[in-house]
């Protein structure tokens, strides 16, 4: 086995053409799983801990670029305030030392249906911008798991970062496992509203295949926002608050985009409630959230 | 392959090192360092816990080759660093020069069979470097991927309050913390 260094993205993006088999390894969360069991024993490890294009994040005209190597620690310090949502859900990832270690990069290219950036990606539209010798692609972060820790990369290729809006409005995120910390996602819900766009964004972990958005609960809720005017300046509106029914029908609309599955950690019908349970909950914190901060 | 690093102050190398074998594996194997504890090899326990380039992580899934030319920090070189003035050290193990840390398991009666020991101090002595009057949730939520299966946390909880208040210059009379129950 040879242990690949790329000292940046132009090296790395020849290594992985050369070495289509090598696996790319950042924080090693997965991957040193899978090697430390004797799971995995492919021909190359292709290290990107040194390639500097991949450690930051910029803005640039509105975007946010979020390089693939940037840890969870990194989204919870210094992106809590742009990208709220993503620092919530990096914030229940494993303990402090995967914190210190995993990467946004890792969680997409892992491709887990229970990865917990994923859903918030979903939720806020982002897009992941690849790189190969071929060049770079722009995939939605919705289309790029394909299949059960399946994703759209093609041999020799890179996730380079992943590119979205800061957020343009509150953001939340709920997870359920066995206890607090240290667990994976029996099932997960995030959510965003978009107040200037008149949208509101979903996303949903570990009950499908891949993780996905929910399309009619979407609709559902800008429509009834829209119908009552809540869109515009809710904290002056003397009735903002969102109704019972409104918030249970967004909740089944949520669990029943779900296609979970009986496992060890949890069964379908369970993950099927707590979705409804999480959507509802998760879209009058994020509506609080609305009212407080953003209507004004 | 050869990986040299800096493993507590020393530029150390080891040598036959295969790609897929952990920063964790080189320590306890190559370098004679087995202070760094490996029991779940998958990020669960914290027991190989040691700090690189200032930040902890698990040793176990750090690949070898990755750690090449960075800073290690493990339990064994701990005492060197820590030495916290007028911390005040007392009762049991005295003069073994152990870091403030570590004195205060030993007085809290946080250890019982030893082995997620190392991880856990590397864990909270990392803590009261960057906040120094931790509060409870936040010492739980530092230690939360450290699991001890003998202790029940609560002489753990009470070890790192111990070091916490001793660091703040608040330091009690030894024996009194020791002795208490949960809080």
């Amino acid at each position: 086995m040879e242990f690949l260094r790329p000292r940046s993205l132009a090296e790395a993006v020849e290594t992985a053409h050369r070495y289509p088999d090598a696996v790319p390894i950042a924080g090693g969360t997965d991957v040193m799983v899978d090697m430390n069991f004797g799971r995995r024993r492919p021909p190359a490890l292709l290290d990107l801990t040194r390639v500097p294009e991949l450690a930051g994040w910029e803005t640039a005209d509105g975007l946010l670029r979020v390089g693939a190597g940037v840890t969870y620690a990194t989204l919870i310090t210094e992106l809590g305030g742009l990208l709220p949502g993503l620092a919530m859900a990096s914030r229940t990832v494993g303990s402090p030392q995967i914190r210190n270690r995993g990467t946004l990069g890792g969680n997409l290219g892992s491709a887990s249906p229970a990865g917990d950036t994923l859903p918030v990606l979903l939720a806020s539209g982002a897009v992941v911008q690849t790189a190969s010798a071929r060049g770079s692609r722009q995939i939605p972060a919705a289309d790029f798991c394909t299949g059960v820790k399946q994703n759209a990369l093609r041999p020799g290729e890179l996730i380079a970062a992943v590119l979205l809006r800061p957020a343009p409005g509150p953001q939340q995120f709920c997870k359920v496992g066995t206890r607090n910390a240290m667990v994976i996602a029996v099932a997960s819900f995030a959510v965003e509203l978009d107040p200037a766009r008149r949208r509101v964004g979903t996303g949903i972990g570990s009950a499908a295949p891949t993780p996905r958005r929910a399309p009619a609960a979407e609709e559902f809720l800008a429509g009834v926002l829209a119908g009552r005017g809540l869109w515009e300046r809710p904290a002056e509106l003397a009735n903002a608050e969102l109704d019972s029914a409104d918030l249970d029908r967004f909740g089944e609309l949520a669990a029943a985009a779900a296609a979970p599955i009986d496992d060890v950690r949890g069964t379908a019908a369970y993950r099927t409630h707590a979705l409804a349970v999480m959507a509802r909950r998760a879209l009058r914190w994020a509506w609080h959230d609305y009212i407080d901060g953003y209507g004004g | 392959m050869r990986v040299s690093c800096t493993v507590n102050g020393e530029r150390l190398v080891a040598d036959d090192v295969w790609a897929g074998e952990s920063l964790l594996y080189v320590l306890r194997e190559r370098l004679g360092l087995p202070g760094s504890k490996n029991a779940c090899e998958q990020g669960e326990c914290g027991s190989c816990t040691v700090v690189m380039d200032g930040v902890t992580v698990c040793a176990c899934l750090v690949a070898a080759g990755q750690a090449q030319d960075r800073d290690i920090q493990t339990v064994e070189g701990l005492a060197a660093t820590g030495a916290i003035e007028g911390a005040g050290l007392h009762g049991p193990g005295q003069g073994a020069g152990l870091h403030p840390v570590q004195q205060a398991f030993v007085e809290a009666g946080a250890v019982q069979c030893g082995f997620c020991t190392p991880g856990l101090i590397v864990q909270a002595a990392s803590l009261l470097r960057a906040v120094p009057e931790p509060s409870d949730a936040e010492i739980r939520e530092a230690l939360a991927g450290n699991l001890c299966r003998c202790t029940g946390y609560e002489k753990i909880l009470d070890a790192v309050r111990l070091a916490a208040a001793r660091q703040a210059g608040q330091a009690r009379r030894p024996g009194r913390d020791a002795g208490q129950g949960p809080r």
